[in-house]
């Protein structure tokens, strides 16, 4: 087993897209622990009399048209992206697999109804969704994590139950039934194992999407609300000042594309080593 | 009472042409501690009836006629129940052992599971039970490999472990279906001799499905032919293949392969080819391919003509095929 581990890991570390990927996820990571305990100014600081000041010892990336440092906001605003897209991805993961499972154990109208149900959450993109749920509940950033999770149900759901019959149609799970295991320990036991690696990967690249989505919330005013930091409400401020500071719009709009950027690498690095079929056909 | 007996049992396949029926009205019945063989070829209800036999038919699958375990109907038994008899009562033993493992668990853990399932033993107990099977089936080293996963082992170690699961609670009936076809003829023989010998001392009930005249011919007492989802001859073993009797079980053994026969000399082989599910005639299933069929044949399914002792044929034409005088 250590020798396994320690070839995946000399495998890791030679994969381009893995090693890249998980950099910058790693980077991302980091932003968000160290706002925990350390920022360069408080994030939701005002002084308007500092206000647009261009990067200095100081404010190393300027600060915004409220005086606020935007490097503090940028630190702060990673916390608020991996708060929202663990989350909503954590809901997408927990109830889509459920979801998943469940069809492809029962079959018939169980599975009917499950994936019906799935194509109906499907049919409303997650702006759409967060849009009723502001209408229906007010913005805030509870709304936008609900409604991400929502958009994420079918998508775990669908590549559960897609996985899940495959596995299935195998033969030692026949071997398992003839040992007489019923339905719900074969699926804990034997499927959900040998799925796991697809989930992950699914939920790394899902995990990119929400933070995408959060940014996008935000920016139209429907996620997170001041003075809670986010990349996509800083992106939203920014637009009025962009011809006389385009960095406040480049700052946070680099720190998301690199953040969907590393998840996505991340994702594609992760399906490669951990499924070495795949990776030879592609 | 017999420990199995099966009546009129018919399997009903869904197919993209509408039901099929693989079994026809197949009845045997199986005693404790026989060793039953099951021949046919591929697509002649075989694997089916074994299947039947423990509920696992396929989706949309359906299952008519009465299959008594111990006196226990299992047709239309609940699921709970059939989970049951399942690995305890009844053990199975599938074809690829490449694939019938689970390739992320250890080996030992996969051959505890049923003692867990079925005997609530915990797990050092039941891990020490597994190990003690490993060995009693003839894997060396059960000890250090019962913590080796499939991949780490070949074939026939595989194959021994899937046998160590079936026997893992010490079924009464043991089904094996084509338990041996995908090893080499060495460990073919080395297995099917472990497995005989195991079910002589447990007096565990063996039934042997194969598409090979020879294995069955020595490793059961009984057996059955079966053809387009029929039993078309049963008996003794040794009388049946002494005096093959339906035109089908003939041509049979006529297709075998046989050392010497020389170069150039083809292999015999019954003409046409064996039928699909779907259009197998209302008559003898064997009638298109026979050549001493007759009208009669196709009319209706023919009755259990006696042979000999014990040995039956489903075939109006015995007098023809030169069995009786």
């Amino acid at each position: 087993m250590s020798d396994l581990a320690l070839s995946f890991r000399r495998r890791a570390l030679g994969h381009a897209s893995f090693a890249v990927g998980g950099a910058l996820t790693l980077l991302l990571l980091l932003a968000a622990l160290v706002s925990l305990v350390w920022t360069p100014w408080p994030f939701d600081e005002l002084d308007i009399p500092h206000k647009l000041l261009p990067p200095s010892a100081a404010h190393w990336f300027g600060t915004d048209s409220l005086g606020r440092d935007v490097l503090s906001e940028l630190l702060a605003g990673a916390r608020t992206s991996i708060l929202v897209g663990a989350i909503a991805v954590g809901i997408g993961v927990v109830l889509g697999t459920a979801l998943g499972l469940l069809a492809a154990a029962r079959r018939g109208s169980i599975e009917e109804l499950a994936m019906r149900f799935s194509d109906f959450a499907f049919a409303f993109p997650a702006i759409l969704s967060a849009v009723m749920l502001s209408a229906l509940l007010g913005p805030g950033i509870v709304n936008s994590i609900v409604a991400i999770g929502i958009f994420n149900v079918p998508v775990f759901a669908r590549l559960t139950r897609a996985q899940a019959k495959a596995v299935w149609a195998r033969e030692f799970v026949l071997a398992a039934r003839a040992a007489g295991k019923g339905g719900f320990r074969i699926t804990l036991e034997h499927v959900l194992p040998n799925i796991l690696s697809v989930i992950v990967v699914q939920a790394t690249i899902q995990f990119a999407t929400a933070i995408l989505a959060e940014a996008a919330l935000s920016y139209l005013g429907l996620g997170t609300q001041p003075p809670q930091p986010s990349w996509g409400r800083m992106l939203n401020e920014a637009q009025l000042q962009l011809l006389q500071a385009p960095r406040l719009a480049i700052f946070p709009g680099l720190a998301i594309a690199l953040s969907v950027l590393g998840l996505n690498l991340l994702g594609d690095g992760l399906r490669d080593l951990l499924d070495p079929r795949l990776a030879r056909k592609r | 009472m017999a420990l199995l007996e099966v009546e009129n049992l018919e399997v009903r396949l869904k197919t993209v042409r509408g039901m099929a029926a693989a079994v026809r009205g197949a009845s045997f019945a199986l005693e404790r501690g026989e060793r039953l063989g099951l021949v046919g070829e591929s697509g002649s209800g075989k694997s089916m009836t074994a299947l039947a036999l423990l509920g696992l038919l396929p989706e949309g699958a359906e299952l008519a006629g009465s299959i008594r375990f111990e006196g226990q109907e299992l047709v239309g038994l609940a699921e709970s129940e059939l989970c049951r008899l399942r690995g305890d009562r009844i053990g199975m033993v599938f074809q690829e052992p490449m694939t019938a493992l689970n390739p992320l668990h250890t080996v030992g853990r996969q051959v505890a599971e049923p003692l867990r399932l079925h005997r609530g033993l915990s797990n050092p107990a039941a891990h020490e039970a597994a190990v003690a099977l490993l060995d009693r089936v003839g894997l060396p080293d059960a000890e250090r490999r019962a913590h080796a996963y499939p991949h780490q082992l070949s074939g026939g170690q595989r194959q021994r472990v899937v046998i160590a699961m079936a026997l893992a609670c010490a079924p009464d009936l043991l089904i094996a279906d084509e338990p041996t076809t995908a090893l080499d003829v060495t460990l073919q023989r080395q297995i099917l001799d472990r497995l005989a010998e195991l079910s002589e001392e447990s007096g565990m009930a063996l039934l042997l499905i194969s598409h090979d005249l020879g294995v069955i011919a020595e490793n059961t007492r009984r057996m059955l032919v079966m053809y387009g989802g029929s039993i078309v001859e049963s008996g003794p073993t040794a009388a049946v293949l002494q005096r093959l009797a339906h035109p089908y079980s003939q041509g049979l053994l006529g297709a075998r392969p046989r050392l010497g026969a020389g170069r150039g000399n083809r292999l015999a082989t019954i003409p046409g080819s064996a039928p699909e599910l779907a259009e197998i005639p209302s008559g003898c299933p064997f009638a298109e391919r026979c050549r001493l069929a007759i009208d009669a044949c196709r009319a209706a399914p023919p009755p259990p003509e006696p042979v000999g002792p014990g040995h039956v044929a489903r075939c109006i034409r015995l007098d023809a095929a030169g069995v009786r005088p």
